[in-house]
């Protein structure tokens, strides 16, 4: 399994200054750059959240107008998703596979430089549409035909944007296939891999078969636009319900994809700061993988109400439902991997608890979702909203959050401020409660999602939720500033291990560890 | 009196804490779902509870084991870790039990379901047509068809920089111009299309809502059982004016919904007899400026300049000054492939005529041009 081509290990120069980092095909260097182009894709999607929210503070409109405003919640959605938070797991994938499966690099390392390279170009061509005439992007992040056609100059923009992230995402998940299948040290069987690696691995596969669905009803859309097609355009013959199923049978393993290397990093977090090891570690995998199977049968419950045959309605129903308990599994192995542990609670440990609650508060909203008649009045509202933010903020993005505390003084060989960063997790989780528990309520008194106006009724909540969207918003700049002391070498030294319950090869290395690592495969104990 | 830093930022504070307070901030909020007033609606909410509770009490269980074990197990209370990792009982225990409870919440929802689904023996149909952005009602049957609009109150403080408190508006963008109409105790059936993109029809008391598409017809009913208004909104991302048209229903008991049904009849007879007669230069021009208001100064702004890029602008367009049949043919027929509608079916031939003529002659595009209903008539064929 060593045969690979290796880089020569007694070649330590390596290029300096920007060269480096253009060229890198080092996957410790290119987890730096995702990571990187993630977080300042947080911050501007971030700041187009503070738009929304500014404007959504009190009724009537006072700062942007109502095409401005769909703008801005169309870009938020497609920064954070497709910039923010896939990017940050490729990033953490670089960085941790290889340490954790005993690997000197990934296996395709020129690959690897590519994949990362594409995304500057592609939210390049998506951020430069703000400044087009016309705008941006603003027919919402699901580009729902016909709307998405009377897009003006953005649109073949937004295409082409979404075409490269696509190709982004494939090409980064068939590196993760193949590192994981063929360069795993001797003795790490699939058996002892960690549990970030395998909800990788099976993220990588739903990327594969989904990210090409995507570009195929994009593409659909292009055609229709300037070649005079109709696959989404009634008048010649077409359906725009169509886009939708195709949409989303991308769109719901999408979803997944942001959250199944969520539970393997809190996989890993949990175990090591309850000093016992992960409870049900075969049911742990065999719940990851039957979610992602489910993922691919579930899609239509995002719209129930396009007017689905009776026997749609009922199979996705059932099937939507069904996720929650393979869900509930993976909870109730956390709390009992917790059961009877000997428990700390550093940062990176707060935010994956933290995580456990409010995730699983997303995903009781998401089971009321699943049950069809009740989506009648849910579907569209601010109700939904809620949802998705609980699973993907203080899901997917605490995940990332967490991950990173944990790892931080691994990657840069300092120890971060413990009390900041404590500071950071309560601001932020009292924030964000402020900012999206209201939500729910808006939803059920009859709120839609994707207005920038609403009846007076929905005053009270709106303006509590912007307040907690301002001071969310505002404690993240705490962790950057954490982050970039650790990265300039302030703080203390950290260990090898860092953390006393700290189990697997990631650990047996320095910290941070030298820039070509088991070069020589290690005994995996 | 330079204040501080710091300073600045609690007197901030306060005064948002102060506007926090106010009590038309909180006026009539709502924490809850609705009851609604049809079966689907009191169905939807009975099973929107069951699903509530059953969530709150599989919280309390797992949260409070959580919470009982960062208690006790921790560290600095001397905790000692066990160190089993599996139990097989425990496993499948917890795989089952999840199981049953979602059985238990699919077998309402399936008969919930069913009923939703069942437009059978109707009463009376409406045909409801979402248009960018205002929603028609055809009374198919009665020869009755209106457009429902955001009425002008609302949509005058909606304006950005309108300088009017929304708070002083009644029913604020809650509200149009005319209101659909249903009897009470009739099973009613809904009939939904689209002319341009997806609008979905939404009213919380009737218990649904259900996607309006360019093409096809979708169906869903309903039989409101209290006589009141009820509101509803779009709920489907359908461009600049999609917050700004919502629904107003009017369920009324039997004698009165038979007195608005004829005064429907005698308002379309009139607008009928509008469209046969020679209007007069004034009467176009005023109607043709509340036309323009209502129908195209949403993209094509009030100034008749547009936003450049998205919107194209009309003052000094080259259709507008251009051959009168191009533009009739563009207001009636729209441009496929572009945000701009076609209006033949939504407006009236007087509307049409009076808007076109308005068009003609605002803004410096004083081409001086009358249109009259019976060139739009005569466009129709
Ligand atoms: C127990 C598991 C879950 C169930 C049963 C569930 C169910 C649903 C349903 C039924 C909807 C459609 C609601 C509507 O539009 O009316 C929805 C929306 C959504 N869910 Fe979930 N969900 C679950 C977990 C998740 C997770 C883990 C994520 C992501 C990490 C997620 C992300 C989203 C997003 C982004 C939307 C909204 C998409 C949009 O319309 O823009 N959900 N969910
Ligand atoms: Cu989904
Ligand atoms: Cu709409």
């Amino acid at each position: 399994m060593t045969e690979l081509a290796l880089p020569h290990p007694h070649d330590h120069t390596h290029p300096s200054g920007i060269t480096r980092w253009l060229f890198t095909t080092n996957h410790k260097d290119i987890g730096t750059l995702y990571l990187l182009f993630s977080v300042s894709m947080l911050f501007i999607g971030g700041s187009f959240a503070m738009v929304v929210r500014a404007e959504l503070f009190q009724p009537g409109l006072q700062f942007v107008s109502p095409h401005f405003f769909n703008q801005m919640a169309t870009m938020h959605a497609l920064v954070m998703i497709f910039g923010a938070v896939m990017p940050a797991f490729v990033g953490l994938a670089n960085w941790m596979i290889p340490l954790m499966i005993g690997a000197p690099d990934m296996a395709l390392p020129r690959l690897n430089n590519w994949s990362f390279w594409l995304l500057p170009f592609a939210f390049t061509l998506l951020l430069a549409t703000l400044f087009m005439p016309g705008g941006a992007p603003s027919g919402g992040w699901t580009m729902y035909p016909p709307l998405v056609l009377q897009m003006g100059m953005a649109f073949p923009f937004l295409i082409f944007a979404v075409h490269l992230m696509g190709l982004s995402s494939v090409m980064g998940a068939i590196n993760v296939i193949t590192t994981v299948f063929n360069m795993r040290a001797p003795g790490m069987t699939y058996g002892k891999l960690p549990l970030f690696v395998w909800t990788w691995v099976i993220t990588a596969f739903l990327l594969i078969a989904a990210m090409p669905v995507l570009a195929g009803a994009v593409t659909m859309l292009l055609t229709d636009k300037f070649f005079g097609t109709s696959f989404f355009n009634a008048a010649g013959g077409g359906d725009p319900v169509m886009f939708q199923h195709v949409f989303w049978f991308f769109g719901h393993p999408e979803v997944y994809i942001m959250i199944l290397p969520a539970f393997g990093i809190v996989s890993q977090i949990v175990p090591t700061f309850a000093r016992k090891p992960l409870f049900g570690y075969t049911s742990m995998i065999y719940a990851v993988a039957s979610i992602a199977f489910l993922s691919f049968i579930v899609w239509a419950h995002h719209m129930f109400t396009v007017g689905m045959p009776l026997a749609g309605e009922l199979f996705f129903m059932y099937s939507t439902v069904l996720i929650a308990v393979p869900t509930g599994v993976k909870v109730f192995n956390w709390v009992a991997t917790m059961w009877r542990g000997s428990m700390t609670f550093e940062t990176p440990m707060l935010w994956a608890l933290c995580f456990i609650i409010l995730f699983s508060i997303g995903g009781f909203s998401g089971l009321m979702l699943g049950l069809a008649p009740v989506d009648f009045q849910y579907q569209d509202t601010y109700f939904v909203v809620a949802h998705f933010h609980y699973v993907l903020v203080t899901g997917a993005v605490f995940a990332i959050i967490a991950g990173v505390y944990f790892w931080l003084p691994k990657w840069t060989g300092r120890m971060y401020d413990e009390r900041l960063g404590k500071l950071h997790f309560w601001l932020s989780t009292i924030s964000v409660n402020v900012l999206f528990f209201p939500q729910h309520f808006l939803g059920l008194a009859g709120m839609p999602r994707r207005i920038p106006d609403y009846a007076v009724q929905f005053s009270g909540w709106n303006m509590v939720s912007s307040l907690g969207a301002f001071a969310f918003g505002a404690s993240q700049l705490i962790f950057l500033y954490i982050v970039v002391r650790a990265i300039s070498g302030h703080g203390a030294k950290a260990s090898a291990q860092v953390w006393e319950g700290a189990q697997g090869l990631e650990w047996t290395l320095s910290s941070p560890p030298p820039y070509h690592s088991f070069n020589e495969p290690p005994k995996v104990p | 009196m330079e204040s501080t830093f710091p300073e600045q930022i609690r007197k901030l504070a306060l005064a948002l804490a102060c506007m926090l307070a106010t009590r038309e901030v909180w006026a009539d909020y709502k924490l809850n779902l609705t009851e609604g007033v049809t079966s689907i609606s009191r169905e939807a909410y009975r099973l929107h509870m069951l699903a509530l509770w059953i969530c709150v009490v599989i919280a309390i269980v797992v949260f409070g084991a959580m919470a009982w074990s960062i208690y006790h197990h921790r560290k600095s209370r001397g905790a000692v870790a066990a160190s089993f990792h599996d139990n097989t009982k425990v496993e499948i225990a917890w795989t089952i039990v999840p199981f049953l409870i979602l059985v238990v919440l699919a077998i309402p929802a399936t008969n919930a379901l069913i009923a939703m689904n069942d437009t059978s023996n109707a009463d009376l149909t409406i045909k409801i047509t979402g248009l960018q952005w205002r929603w028609r009602y055809d009374y198919l049957k009665e020869d009755i068809s209106f457009v429902s609009n955001l009425d002008d109150k609302s949509a005058a403080a909606a304006k950005q920089g309108s300088g009017i408190d929304p708070r002083t508006v009644e029913h604020y963008l809650l509200n149009v111009d005319n209101p659909v109409v249903v009897p009470v105790g009739k099973k009613v059936r809904f009939l939904l299309n689209a002319s341009d993109v997806i609008h979905s029809w939404w009213v919380p008391d009737l218990g649904f809502k259900k996607d309006a598409i360019p093409g096809f017809v979708n169906e869903i009913w309903a039989r409101v059982d209290t006589p009141g208004t009820y509101r509803g909104q779009c709920t489907e991302l359908c461009g600049v004016g999609h917050g700004f048209m919502p629904i107003v229903l009017i369920a009324m008991n039997e004698p009165e919904y038979l007195v608005w049904l004829a005064q429907q009849h005698a308002a379309s007879a009139k607008a009928r007899a509008g469209g046969d007669r020679t209007w007069t230069r004034e009467e176009l021009l005023a109607k043709g400026d509340e036309v323009y208001a209502k129908n195209c100064a949403a993209c094509h702004q009030p100034n008749g300049e547009g936003i450049p890029g998205a919107f194209k602008a009309l003052k000094g367009s080259p259709v507008v000054k251009g051959p009168l049949a191009e533009h009739i043919d563009r207001v009636m027929n729209g441009k496929p492939g572009t945000a701009m509608p076609p209006f033949a079916a939504q407006l009236s031939d007087a509307e049409i005529a009076a808007v076109i003529t308005h068009e003609r002659n605002a803004w410096g595009n004083n081409t001086g041009d009358l249109v009259q209903p019976a060139q739009i008539k005569a466009a129709r064929k």
